[in-house]
Order: C-alpha cells, then structure tokens, then sequence
C-alpha cells in the first residue's frame, strides 16, 4: 500500500538533495547556513518517526534558531535569462502549460477514478490521502514528460527547485510550525480559557448579541490560531451548542457550518494562517509580507456581516 | 482558573506586529505558553516536537517546485503573459473573477490541491494577472505591481474558503459533523455542505465586486 511514508520519503530526498546543492553553492555567502537548514528538513520527513518526539523537537528549535537569527542566504543557482526565457516561450508556444497542467490533471483524474470506480477497492492507497499521491505522481509525471521533450542538464529541475525554495526561505516551514504552536496552546488550556471569556460577555436572553459573540469568537479565536479548526470546537462548547442551540433552539447544521465560515473571515485576516497568507507573500515576492493579508480584509469584513446574518435569520427562521 | 497561558497570545501579536523573524516568534510562544500551562521545558519540547512531526503532510506540496522551476526557467510566466496579451478584453478583475469561479468551483468538488499558490498562482495567474495590467495601463508601477500579485494571492484564498464547505467529505464538514456528534446532535455532511452554499454565492459576489472596483481603479490611475 502507498501510505504518506512513501511521500514523506520522496519530499524528503528532495530536501536533501537542496542542502547537498546549496552546500556547493558558492554564490550564497551564507551556503552553510541553508544546506543546514534544507538539510534539517529531508531529516525531518525521512527520520521523523525513528528519532523520537524530543529528538524532533530540538530538530525543531534548530530549524526555528538557523530562520531566526539570519543564517539563511538567498541562493542563485544558474538558469535562464529574461530574454532567453522570452525568446524559448515563443519557440515552444502554448505546449508550455501542458507539463504544468499535469499536476493538476493526474491530481484530479486520479481522484475521480480511485474514488469512483473499481481501482480504489483495491485499497492500494492510504485511504483519504490518495489527491496526495496523485499530486506527486503528476509531479513526477510532468518532469519525465519536460526531460523527453526539452532535454534539461540532469541537474536543472533541482537547481530549479532550489532557486524557488530559497526565494521562499523559511516562510516555507513556517506553516508546520504554527501548526504545531496551535497544538502546544491547545494542550496548556488556552481554549477553554478563551471560551470561558467570551461565555462571560454574553447578555443574557439577547439571540442576536449571543450569534455576535460567537462569530466575532470564532473570528478572533481563529486569528490567534492561524486556522478554524482549532476555534471550532472551542466556540461550540462555549456559546454554540449550550446557547445557540440549546437555550434558544437554533439550527445545528446552521450554528455550525456558518459559524466555520465565520472563522474562514478571520483566517484572511491573520498572518498566522501562514501558508495562505504569508507564504504566497515570499512565493510572489512581494516587498510587504502581509501585502496579501491587506488585499483580504475588505472582502472578509462584508462577508463576515454577511455570515453574520445569515446565522441568525437562518438558524432562528 | 490560570489565566498566564494567554500571553503566549500576547507574545505572538506583539512579535508579528513588531515584524520580528516569525520562526523565533513562534518558537518563543511556544515555549512560553507551555511553561505557563504548566509543563516543564522537556514536556514543551517534546509537544512542540510530536506536533511538528504529524503535520509533515503540510511540506508536501513543495513537492511540485522542481516542475514550477523547471517550466519558469523555459519561459512558462512570459508565455502565460503572451497569451493574455492576445486577448484585447482581457483586464485584471475579469481574468481573476474567471480564476476565482474554477477555484470555487473545484474546490466545491474536494479538489482543494489541484491548484493553489505554488501549484498555479505563482507560475500561472499573478504572471497572467500582470500582463493584463500592462495591457490596460501600459506600464505597471511597481505599487501597483504589488497590489495585482497580492490580489491574485488573495482570488485563491477566498475562492478556496469559500468553496471547499460545499464538499462533503472536506476535513472541516467532517470536524464540524464530529462535534457536534458529541453533543448528540448527529447531522448528515450534505446538511451541513448545504449551508456553506449561501456563503459561498455572497463570497463570490463580495470578492467579485470588488475585483471590478480594481479595474476600475486601475483604468483611473493609469490616465
């Protein structure tokens, strides 16, 4: 059976063979520092069930003191030029964009047909993982199909990957950390204390003031958090479920799919949802990391009204 | 009750306000949170380390960079930029409101991964995006060069949230379904992804509008 190890493992030879490069890179003044830091990462997803979970954490603390106190250089490994790449997108056409919807292709037909038809009986993939591994099955699809037609050096698609995940840098992680933040404030009570706050604003018998709290709760919650999940629960057990539905009979399915959709207003206006709102900053290199986050909060203030109203003239219809 | 664990948020607010390296930020949070809930630094570490290791799935989509490189480094952001370049009605709202309805869209049929900031934002749409600004402007300073990327980042991200609850078998339908079960209440998924749809059409109507609001900005400013 494929299970997430395989991907893991494939990942992790990617990573490892950035630090190996980035070792040799002698255009980056700070080579050590990324070959250390891209280095700790292959480790991670090729070791990380075998050195234990203190050993990960200090892989951890490694990670975070390499990003932190500027060990980590930008590389520029050898690729094309402006006008070489203009002059080749007139060569080669719009047969460009086929290798690049690949990944898309296999990820979506992958899915379709291993849910869909006999093939995902079998259970040959980890199950709920399988847009997973199609995604990288195309990635490696899509290389062997660049290598056939244009003949890359044998090196290129590392360097080339390296190029971007030292554009990148460490906002590349920083996603997995606070992932893992969300779990260490889980796990010292951070939740139940927020909830017992908000549980204490509450006037008493008010419908609409009670769906306000709970919306701007879960807004705020998951600001913090970087992500809804983690408010979800939280809310529910505070003002959703007791009060809500409980006290004043509103909907469930309305409390809580709209109450999510109120969190999803919040993750467009935190940095702390990193991986949607400051990797894409790094990724685009734009000059103000939270250039992204900017661009949301006029369309997440209305539609936090908007979710707003519908919570309460739906679950209370 | 012990309320010290909340400055573990304080920390976290006052470091990204202050534009500190997140990665020290966070880890500091971290550490701090952990000590005041309670554990000692072994158990922080440890928690801290457990977490990092589970959410590995998360580094997997770097997975397609080579592939993004690769195509860049022949030309995959000049022609995406060619192309929206033949077509004379092409502007920046229209090209990312078509993006946003294909993102919603597939989104709405659990296919979150199929595209995505590093899978078609970066080598695709912001590339596309600013051709059609130099189609209507001319020539693209570079705060507006910023602002086009930035909106393009940000057509993914509200047409991803906003589509994805329409899919029943998506991990928040399913967290949502979960807990609720514990109290008893036990909800079909296709009631609840039934609910995402009206959020779903005002996200689309909100962002929309403000997509034809950018274009018309950009046709003022570039007089």
């Amino acid at each position: 059976m494929i299970t997430l190890q395989w991907l893991y493992a494939l990942a992790g030879a990617m990573f490892a063979a950035f630090a190996l490069l980035s070792v040799f890179d002698r255009s980056n003044p700070k080579r050590l520092g990324n070959a250390a830091f891209w280095g700790l990462m292959a480790l991670s997803l090729l070791t990380g069930d075998f050195i234990g979970d203190f050993g990960n954490g200090l892989l951890v603390l490694g990670l975070a003191g390499l990003a932190g106190f500027g060990f980590l250089g930008r590389s520029h490994p050898a690729t094309t030029s402006d006008e070489e790449r203009a002059a080749f997108s007139v060569q080669l056409g719009n047969k460009l964009f086929l290798p690049a919807l690949i990944i898309p292709a296999a990820a979506l037909i992958g899915t379709l047909v291993y849910n869909y038809t006999p093939v995902g009986s079998l259970g040959w993939i980890e199950a709920k993982r399988e847009t997973y591994v199609f995604l990288c099955l195309g990635a490696l699809l899509a290389l062997g199909t660049i290598y056939l037609w244009l003949r890359p050096p044998a090196v290129a698609p590392l360097q080339e990957g390296r190029r971007l995940i030292d554009a990148i840098g460490w906002a590349a992680v920083l996603p997995q950390m606070l992932a893992a933040l969300g779990v260490l404030f889980a796990a010292a009570g951070v939740g139940t204390i927020i909830g017992d706050i908000t549980g204490m604003v509450i006037p008493k018998g008010n419908i609409f003031a009670t769906v306000l709290v709970f919306a701007f709760g879960m807004v705020l919650f998951t600001m913090v958090m970087g992500n809804a999940f983690a408010a979800f629960p939280v809310m529910a057990a505070a003002i959703g479920v007791p009060l809500l539905i409980q006290a004043y009979g509103g909907d469930p399915a309305v409390v809580g799919a709209v109450g999510m959709l109120a969190g999803f207003c919040g993750t467009l206006m935190t940095p702390m949802a990193a991986n949607f709102n400051l990797v894409p900053a790094a990724l685009l290199e734009l000059k103000d990391q939270y250039g992204v986050v900017k661009a949301q909060i006029a369309t997440a203030l209305p539609l936090l009204a908007v979710n707003i109203l519908i919570l309460y003239f739906a679950a209370f219809r | 009750m012990n309320y010290w664990p909340l400055l573990g948020i304080l920390l976290v607010v006052l470091g990204f306000a202050l534009r500190m390296n997140p990665m020290l930020v966070v880890t500091g949070s971290a550490i701090i949170t952990g000590l005041l809930g309670g554990m000692d630094l072994v158990k922080v570490i440890t928690t801290f380390g457990k977490a990092f290791n589970d959410n590995r799935i998360i580094a997997i989509v770097w997975i397609v960079l080579p592939v993004i490189g690769l195509l860049e480094r022949y030309g995959l952001q000049q022609q995406a930029a060619r192309v929206i370049r033949s077509i004379k009605a092409a502007t920046v709202g229209r090209l990312l409101l078509l993006y946003m309805l294909v993102r919603q869209a597939t989104a709405a049929m659990g296919l979150t991964t199929v595209a995505g900031q590093a899978q078609t934002v970066r080598p695709l749409v912001a590339p596309m995006a600013l051709a059609a600004a130099e189609q209507q402007l001319g020539e693209v300073d570079e705060p507006t060069a910023e602002k086009v990327k930035a909106y393009s980042a940000a057509t993914d991200n509200v047409g991803l949230f906003f589509g994805e609850d329409i899919f029943i078998a998506i991990g928040s339908i399913v967290l949502i379904q979960q807990t609720l079960a514990t109290y008893g209440y036990n909800l079909s998924p296709l009631h609840l992804a039934l609910w995402a749809i009206p959020s779903a059409v005002a996200a689309f109507l909100i962002h929309g509008t403000r997509l034809m609001l950018l274009d018309r900005k950009l046709k003022l400013g570039g007089k």
